[in-house]
């Protein structure tokens, strides 16, 4: 085993392990920290892709901006243990089952997949999820969509000040 | 020429259209000409396609596929021969002097119900002329079906009567059950020969074991019992009289009612090889023509006795079949056309002038009076009667002769009806025309000719009724001038093949027709000087003249043996199976189904939550649809 | 190292996303929930840009396969960041209304 496959492991832990204990915490407070941990972790699965480019958007976008989002957004609506709803327990039984079923399905069919038999991943080298390569696809052949993202943005921007005002 | 034929029915369908559409919007005068001219169109071309058939022989035309499925093809096919141009001529014929006549008859009607009367009596054209145009029995009995609606529009015409209703629902009814047994035979012929054209059938009727010709003619016969009012299926036509008067002469003695004998002529090949048939068919057709004749002796309205009198002779005309007398039955349907016809019409001047009084017990002394009618109803009594040289005389005689070869019982059983039939017709005679007028003073005041619209039509009638026997000369009097027997050799040859020749002794004929004649003429002078001072009596008849004057009890006999049981078991149905069963039922699926919906919108809860567990859950299940096989199962039990 | 990891990987995170989406009422656990989805397909996606990068630069090594993936990986981002804003705000403003996270309030759509 070499320390790919180690890093592989570990990541591939820390990011189910925290995943699950985003739906355990009782805590909302507690899930968004666990939440920046699977980023974090994925983050690390992008390194390991050496999509460089990526994990550090990720880390930016994502665990900074977004779960920051988050977070200012419950501790300003003061959630805790006390004010969390809970479900029914057979509904979370039922969901838990469904989610399960799901799984094992999918997971049966990518077993069965003769196409993805012997296919690898490049791991750890490539050089496409440099910044340099990424920004030459993006600014030629990716332009017009990077443009309307800006858009996108702008309209979400507005759409979010129109929502929150107090009417 | 035979190509045109086609354009036979097309007329009076046109005229239908045109009178049955524009009802509202044409003028009286309008309706009257479309509606007869279309008949006269019909005729000039049905002339034009006789002399055709004469010169060239018979032709099929074929208009386009009317139903093919599987290996059965049934084309909309129109057959020209010797037969169906005889009976063309016949119905355009008189159907077009019944038209004329019917412009005056009907003239009191208002514009919308006098083109409602034209466009009937032109769909009942088209329907018949279908009936004998058609080159296979499914063309027939679309024409079939078509002359018994129209007989239930035109019996119905004055639909604000009740009673005239009932008859129409009885005509209509009773037909039915007649034609239940024309389309079963249909459907034998189709299922054992898989064709039912006529070339095909009667060229294929070999193949056809004996027990299957026997269930078709006699199936056939059902039919024709039906369309032709012969016992047990006869009480409709009496009943049919409540129609206008010319629809009485052109659908319930001239035409319609001939419908079965013309199927039965043109399934002759058939009967001849079906003996059992062909003795029942002599012996319903002997029954009715007597039973019927007895009615007709006691009967006191001047349609009524007509309409027995059809009866009768409609009876002799199954007699001529069922003995094979094939050329005899249809030539006796051509001179009943002409006399009947006139007959009726004739009875219609008379209630017209009576001012629709039908009984004849208020008549009397209408002889002055009506001169025209007097005469021409004279001549058609004679041609009835059977006197010679009226044309009466030639048919049925040529019927009872071929009977007598057959079996001498039914020569003088018929020749009993014959008498009975020269006496009820002229016991209606001389009440009638004879002696002193028994009506009101103001009915005699209102006497009068009807206008010429109407004796047109009925001197040309007496005309025909008078020389229309010598187209059918027996063969006694001089060879080969039986010209409609040569004419119709090619229709019946198969048959007259299969027939053993009965030839008798011309002495012996000679002697048959003098002493016939003889006895009518007896009969005659009888009924003549017996009801000429007739006068009008409170008595009741008793025995067995109550009897007859009630038609033998037959209408009531049928009310207790059919339609009450009927009407107890349709009332069963409606108060009981209807409103217990059938309403619990309908009911109960509809309780059902509220109940049902009032549950399923449970699911509908309104939370996303529970719709994101049914999306999951549902593509889980799909995928496993999906890609159904055992890898998925294996991995399932492998974790389990 | 082999894709199928990658993919059971990533179904293991979708499927925890799935089941937290289920199960949890409270609406911005949700959402994170599907934050989580998000990424597991992103991730996801990335492995697969690298799996087809790895076999084309086999053939030809100047290769530039698999940027596209990673670029669509960067849209999602983009787009993912919009929604958060706008989600937020209106959980924001569901809870002004109702003071309350509880999807089980937003039940509009039954009627």
């Amino acid at each position: 085993m070499d320390t790919i496959q180690i890093l592989f492991y570990a990541l591939t832990v820390v990011a189910l392990f925290s995943a699950i204990m985003v739906l355990v915490s009782k805590n909302p407070v507690h899930s968004v920290l666990w939440l920046i941990g699977v980023f974090f972790a994925i983050s690390g699965h992008y390194i390991l892709l050496n999509a460089q480019f990526l994990a550090i958007v990720n880390l930016i976008v994502y665990a900074g901006a977004i779960m920051v989002l988050f977070l200012f957004v419950i501790m300003l609506m003061n959630l805790n243990n006390q004010s969390e709803p809970q479900k029914h327990i057979w509904i979370k039984l039922a969901g838990a089952i469904a989610g399960g079923c799901f799984l094992m399905v999918l997971v049966s069919l990518v077993r069965q997949a003769v196409d993805l038999e012997h296919k690898s991943v490049l791991v750890g080298t490539g050089d496409i999820g440099l910044i340099r390569n990424l920004g030459k696809a993006l600014f030629s052949d990716f332009v017009v969509p990077f443009e309307i993202s800006s858009v996108l943005f702008l309209s979400a921007m507005v759409g979010a000040v129109v929502i929150g005002k107090k009417d | 020429m035979s190509k045109l034929v086609y354009l036979i029915p097309l007329f009076p369908l046109l005229g239908f259209l045109i009178n049955g559409l524009g009802r509202k919007s044409l003028s009286k005068s309008m309706v009257g000409i479309i509606g007869s001219g279309a008949i006269l169109a019909s005729f000039v071309v049905s002339l034009l396609v006789f002399f055709d058939v004469k010169a060239n022989g018979a032709t099929v035309v074929t208009l386009f596929n009317f139903i093919q499925a599987d290996r059965l093809t049934i084309p909309f096919a129109f057959q020209a021969d010797q037969l169906s141009a005889l009976f063309l001529l016949i119905i355009t014929g008189v159907g077009f002097l019944i038209h004329l006549y019917s412009t005056a008859y009907m003239h009191e009607e208002e514009g919308p119900h006098f083109a409602r009367y034209f466009a009937y009596l032109n769909l009942f054209v088209f329907s018949m002329l279908l009936l004998v145009l058609g080159a296979n029995y499914v063309i027939m009995f679309i024409g079939w079906e078509g002359v018994g609606l129209c007989s239930y529009l035109l019996i119905g015409y004055w639909f604000k009567n009740d009673q005239y209703n009932y008859a129409a629902k009885k005509a209509f009814v009773m037909n039915r059950i007649g034609d239940l047994g024309f389309l079963l035979a249909l459907f034998w012929l189709i299922s054992k020969l898989g064709t039912v054209n006529y070339s095909d059938v009667f060229a294929q009727v070999n193949q056809l074991s004996s027990f299957d010709i026997t269930a078709i003619t006699v199936l056939l016969f059902v039919g024709a019992m039906g369309k032709s009012a012969q016992i047990p299926l006869y009480t409709w036509l009496p009943d049919a009289m409540a129609g206008p008067t010319p629809v009485s002469a052109l659908i319930h003695a001239a035409t319609m009612v001939t419908a079965g004998i013309y199927m039965i002529a043109r399934s002759n090949i058939l009967y001849t090889m079906a003996p059992a048939t062909q003795t029942l068919v002599a012996i319903v057709g002997l029954v009715t023509a007597v039973f019927a004749a007895t009615i007709a002796l006691k009967q006191n309205d001047i349609k009524k006795v007509l309409a027995y009198s059809t009866v009768s002779q409609l009876g002799y005309m199954f007699l001529g079949l069922g003995v094979g007398a094939y050329t005899g039955a249809v030539f006796h349907v051509m001179t009943h056309a002409f006399f009947k016809a006139l007959l009726f019409l004739g009875a219609g001047s008379v209630i017209h002038a009576m001012h629709h009084e039908q009984d004849i017990r208020n008549m009397g002394g209408l002889k002055k009076y009506l001169p025209v009618t007097h005469i021409t109803f004279l001549l058609g009594c004679l041609a009835i009667a059977g006197i010679p040289p009226f044309s009466g005389f030639f048919s049925k005689d040529e019927i009872l002769m071929a009977a007598y070869a057959k079996n001498p019982l039914y020569y003088f059983i018929g020749l009993a009806g014959a008498l009975m039939t020269a006496f009820y017709m002229f016991r209606l005679y001389s009440i009638t025309f004879l002696g002193n007028f028994r009506g009101t003073h103001e009915q005699e005041h209102h006497l009068h000719e009807s206008p010429s619209a109407m004796t047109i039509p009925l001197i040309i009638l007496a005309v025909l009724s008078v020389i229309g026997g010598f187209v059918g000369i027996p063969e006694v009097f001089a060879s080969n001038a039986h010209s409609l027997e040569h004419f119709l050799a090619p229709v019946f040859a198969a048959s007259t093949q299969l027939k053993e020749a009965h030839h008798m002794e011309a002495s012996e004929e000679y002697l048959f027709m003098a002493g016939s004649t003889t006895a009518i003429i007896l009969i005659i002078v009888l009924a003549v000087r017996s009801y000429k001072k007739y006068q009008r009596t409170t008595a009741e008849n008793t025995g067995i003249a109550k009897v007859l004057e009630n038609k033998w009890y037959i209408d009531e006999l049928y009310d207790a043996l059919v339609v009450n049981p009927l009407n107890a078991f349709a009332g069963f149905l409606k108060n009981v199976v209807e409103k217990s069963g059938i309403d619990g039922v309908v009911n109960g699926v509809g309780r059902l189904v509220g109940y049902g919906s009032r549950q399923l919108r449970l699911l509908q809860s309104g939370q996303v939550g529970s719709y994101i567990l049914v999306m999951v859950m549902v593509m889980v299940v799909f995928v496993l649809i999906w890609f159904n096989d055992a890898t998925i199962m294996r991995f399932f039990s492998k974790i389990f | 190292m082999p894709i199928q990891y990658y993919i059971y990987l990533c179904l293991a995170l979708f499927s925890i996303g799935i089941i937290g989406v289920l199960t949890r009422r409270n609406a911005i656990i949700v959402f994170m929930c599907i934050e989580l989805m998000l990424n597991a397909v992103n991730l996801l996606l990335v492995a697969f840009s690298k799996m087809h990068h790895g076999a084309a630069i086999a053939v030809n090594p100047a290769s530039q396969t698999g940027v596209e993936g990673q670029l669509f990986v960067f849209f999602i981002m983009v787009v993912a960041a919009a929604e958060v804003s706008v989600g937020l705000a209106i959980i924001v403003m569901l809870f002004r209304n109702t003071h309350s996270v509880d999807i089980n309030f937003l039940n509009r759509l039954k009627n």
